[in-house]
C-alpha cells in the first residue's frame, strides 16, 4: 500500500502540477473577494477566515474528478479493483496521497492569503490548523462523488454539485473554530473537537462509498 | 483425472425465455396488475382526506398571534415532514437496489427523487411564505429552512446525476450509493446546520410532555398530514407505473431494432 | 487447479450478448475465444476477471491449498485493451509498483522486474519513461507485468494487437511457458497464437433482448 501512495505521489509530482493548479485556483478565488467587497481592511479581516475556508473547500473539489478519472482511462482501476486488498483501502491510501499532493499546499499557502485578508497572527494560525484538520474530510468525502463519476460520461461539474451539500458540516465547523480562536467568549476546543471526528468519520464513511460506487460502477 | 472440458452455447432464441423465467422474481408484471386495482382506491382516498382536511384547515379560528397566516402551516408542516419521508423511502429503496438487485427498488428511488424535491420545495415555498409577515423578511438563514434546503439540493443532485447517466442499471445502482451516503449525512447535516444557527422555535408537535399546540389546530394538522403521505404514496406508485411502461417501451423498441437486423 | 465457469450471461446496455456459457479449465489447457468485433469476447473477459456482474451464473476457482472465499479474479491476470502503466513513470517503476501490489497468489512465485522485461526482450530500456516506448513495446512490457507476480490464470484480451511478428513470437513463447507450468490461459484473439491444445469458443453475439426484466 505504500508503494500505491508514493506512485500517486510521483505521478502527481510529474503530470502537469495538479497541486499548482489547486494553489492558483485558491490564490485566484481570494484575490478577487476584495474586489467584490471593497478593499475595507476591517471587514476583510473580519470575513478572512470565511474566505480562506471557502476558497479552500472549492480549491479542493477542483481536482477531484481526477481521483480514479486517469487511473481508469488507462485501466489502472481495473486491475486495483480485481485484487484482494480491500478496495475501501485502496481507495483511502489514494485518498491521502491525493491529500497530500493537493491538499497540503493549500493548507501552506493559507497564511499567506491570511495576510492578505489583514488577518492577525492568531487568526491565521487558527485557520491554519483548522485546515490541516479538516480538508481531508473535504477529500474523503468527495471520493464518493469522484467515484461516482467514473461512470459518468462528463464528470467534473457534477462531482462538486453532488459533494458540495455533503461538505458543508465541514465548513460550518472550520469556519466555527477559526472564529472561536479569535473571538473571546466562544470556546475554540468544542468545534474543533467536532471537526477532526468529522474528518475521522469521513475517512470511514468516504472510502467505503467510494469503493460500493467503484464496484457497481464498472461496464 | 482431469476434469473435461465443456463449452458450449446455448441457440440464443431460447435464451430470452430462460431470462424471463429468472426474472419471476422480480416480476413488475405483478406489480403492474397489483397497482392498476389499487391505486383509484388510493387516489380516492387521498382526495376524501384533502376535502376533509382543507375544510378543517379553513373552519378553524386563526391564532390570536398568528392570524390567518398560520393555515399555511397546514401545508407547509406535512410537506416537510414528507420531504425527509420521501428520502427515507429512497434510502430503503437504495438498499434494495444494492443488495438485493431488485429492478423495482431501482424504479422506486428513480421515481421518488422528484416527488421529494416537489414536496421539499413546497416546504420551503410555503415556509418562505410564512416567514414573511412573520419575520418580516422572505428568507432566513434559520436552521431548520436552512437544512430543508439543503436536502432540495440534494434531490436536485440525485435528479441531476439519475439523468446524466444512460445506462439505467448502472445509473440506479451509483445513485444508490449516493442516497445512502447522503442519508447517513443527513443527521450530520442537520447537526452541524443548528450549531450554526438556533434561531427557530423549538419543535412542537411531538415532544415528550405532550403537544403544546392546541388542539384545534392539531386536528386538521393531522388530517392533512395522512393526506399528504396517502397523495405521496399515490404518486409514488403511479410514477412508478409509468417508469415501468417506459421501460418496457424501450425494450419493446430496441428488440424490434434487433429483430429487423436479423432478418436482413 | 480448475477454473469453472457456470452457466454465465451478460449484458451490455440492455443488450444479452451471450448466455449459457459453461465451461471448466484446469491446469495447462487453454482457451481461445474467437468471433467477429462486438460479439462479447472482451466483455465475457471482463466477467471472468470480476470487473463485471454477469446476469446469470458464477464463476468459481478451486485449488488444493486455495483459502474458502477466495473469488476466482484474484487467481486472475487480467491484460486488457489498456495497458494499466503510467506514461509518466519509468517501465521500472511501473513493474515494481504492479509486481509489490499484485504479490504472489499461492502456489508460486513472480520473476523479477529486470527478468520480467528480458523475458519480453525489452530489458535495457526499462529506465526509461513508459510514455516514450512504441507501441509495440507498450504492449510487450504490459505483458511484462503478468511476469512480475505469480497469478494461476491469464486472461488475455488481443494481448498481441499492436506487435510486430517477432515480439509476436516471444508473447505466445511465454503464453505457451506458462501453460507448461501448469497455468490456465483464457485469451480473446484474432490472430493465432500457435497454441497446440487449446479449445476454441467461437462467440457469435447477441442472444436477445434483455427485456424479460420489464
Amino acid at each position: 500500500m505504500i508503494n500505491l501512495l508514493l506512485r500517486d505521489l510521483k505521478l502527481s509530482v510529474r503530470a502537469g502540477g495538479g497541486a499548482l493548479i489547486g494553489v492558483l485556483f485558491f490564490l485566484t478565488v481570494v484575490a478577487v473577494i476584495p474586489f467584490g467587497v471593497g478593499p475595507d481592511l476591517n471587514l476583510l479581516s473580519r470575513i478572512g477566515p470565511a474566505i480562506l475556508w471557502i476558497g479552500a473547500l472549492l480549491s479542493a473539489l477542483l481536482g477531484l474528478d481526477r481521483l480514479f478519472q486517469t487511473d481508469r482511462e488507462d485501466g489502472s482501476l481495473d486491475l486495483m479493483l480485481m485484487q484482494e486488498h480491500p478496495l475501501a483501502l485502496t481507495v483511502l491510501v489514494k485518498c491521502l496521497a491525493h491529500w497530500i499532493a493537493t491538499g497540503l499546499p493549500l493548507v501552506i499557502a493559507s497564511p499567506l492569503l491570511g495576510l492578505f485578508m489583514n488577518m492577525n497572527e492568531v487568526a491565521i494560525g487558527a485557520v491554519m490548523l483548522t485546515l490541516l484538520a479538516g480538508t481531508p474530510a473535504i477529500t474523503f468525502i468527495g471520493a464518493v462523488g469522484a467515484a461516482v463519476a467514473v461512470a459518468l460520461p462528463r464528470g467534473g461539474l457534477l462531482v462538486s454539485i453532488l459533494v458540495l451539500p455533503l461538505a458543508i458540516p465541514v465548513l460550518i465547523f472550520g469556519v466555527s473554530a477559526s472564529y472561536a480562536a479569535v473571538e473571546e467568549p466562544a470556546p475554540f476546543m468544542p468545534p474543533f473537537l467536532i471537526l477532526v471526528a468529522l474528518t475521522m468519520f469521513f475517512a470511514v464513511l468516504g472510502p467505503v462509498g467510494a469503493a460500493l460506487a467503484l464496484k457497481n460502477a464498472g461496464d | 483425472m482431469r476434469p473435461a472440458l465443456i463449452v458450449f452455447q446455448k441457440d440464443p432464441m431460447t435464451e430470452s425465455f430462460a431470462i424471463t423465467k429468472f426474472s419471476d422474481l422480480a416480476n413488475p408484471t405483478r406489480f403492474l396488475a397489483l397497482t392498476a386495482r389499487i391505486l383509484p382506491w388510493m387516489a380516492g382516498i387521498t382526495a376524501l382526506l384533502f376535502v376533509i382536511g382543507l375544510y378543517l384547515s379553513f373552519t378553524t379560528e386563526g391564532d390570536y398571534q398568528q392570524g390567518d397566516t398560520v393555515r399555511i402551516m397546514y401545508v407547509h408542516v406535512p410537506a416537510a415532514w414528507l420531504s425527509m419521508m420521501c428520502y427515507t423511502v429512497m434510502a430503503i429503496s437504495a438498499i434494495g437496489t444494492l443488495v438485493w438487485r431488485h429492478p423495482l427498488a431501482d424504479v422506486s428511488h428513480k421515481a421518488a427523487a422528484p416527488l421529494g424535491a416537489a414536496f421539499t420545495l413546497i416546504a420551503l415555498v410555503t415556509g418562505s411564505l410564512w416567514g414573511k409577515p412573520m419575520w418580516g423578511t422572505w428568507w432566513v438563514w434559520d436552521a431548520r429552512l436552512t437544512s430543508v434546503f439543503v436536502l432540495f439540493l440534494m434531490y436536485l443532485g440525485l435528479i441531476a446525476l439519475n439523468r446524466a447517466l444512460d445506462d439505467p442499471s448502472r445509473a440506479a445502482r451509483v445513485s444508490a450509493v449516493l442516497i445512502l451516503v447522503g442519508f447517513v449525512n443527513i443527521p450530520i447535516i442537520k447537526f452541524s446546520v443548528d450549531w450554526w444557527n438556533t434561531l427557530h422555535q423549538p419543535a412542537s408537535v411531538v415532544r415528550l410532555d405532550g403537544p403544546t399546540i392546541d388542539a384545534e389546530f392539531l386536528w386538521p394538522l393531522l388530517v392533512m398530514a395522512v393526506a399528504f403521505t396517502l397523495l405521496f404514496f399515490t404518486l409514488h406508485v403511479a410514477a412508478m407505473r409509468n417508469e415501468i411502461w417506459r421501460r418496457r417501451v424501450t425494450a419493446q423498441r430496441r428488440m424490434a431494432a434487433r429483430m429487423a437486423g436479423k432478418e436482413e | 487447479m480448475r477454473l469453472t465457469a457456470e452457466n454465465i450471461a451478460a449484458k451490455r446496455g440492455e443488450d444479452l450478448l451471450f448466455a449459457d456459457i459453461s465451461f471448466v479449465l484446469a491446469s495447462g489447457e487453454a482457451l481461445v475465444l474467437t468471433g467477429r468485433n462486438g460479439t462479447g469476447k472482451s466483455t465475457l473477459l471482463r466477467v471472468l476477471a470480476g470487473l463485471l456482474r454477469p446476469e446469470k451464473g458464477n464463476v468459481s476457482w478451486f485449488s488444493q491449498d486455495a483459502e474458502a472465499g477466495a473469488r476466482a479474479c484474484e487467481a486472475c491476470h487480467y491484460l486488457g485493451h489498456r495497458n494499466a502503466m503510467k506514461a509518466e513513470l519509468t517501465v521500472a517503476e511501473n513493474l515494481s509498483f504492479w509486481k509489490s501490489f499484485f504479490s504472489d497468489f499461492l502456489g508460486g512465485t513472480g520473476s523479477s522486474v529486470s527478468d520480467a522485461a528480458e523475458a519480453v526482450g525489452l530489458q535495457e530500456i526499462i529506465h526509461l519513461p513508459f510514455g516514450y516506448l512504441s507501441a509495440g513495446q507498450q504492449r510487450r512490457m504490459a505483458f511484462a507485468k503478468l511476469l512480475v507476480a505469480y497469478r494461476p490464470v491469464w486472461l488475455l484480451d488481443e494481448p498481441t494487437a499492436a506487435l510486430d511478428s517477432g515480439a509476436e513470437v516471444i508473447i505466445t513463447g511465454l503464453i505457451g511457458n506458462h501453460l507448461a507450468h501448469g497455468g490456465i490461459v483464457i485469451a480473446a484473439t484474432h490472430q493465432p497464437l500457435g497454441l497446440t491444445n487449446a479449445r476454441e469458443l467461437r462467440m457469435t453475439g447477441f442472444a436477445g433482448v434483455g427485456e424479460g426484466v420489464w
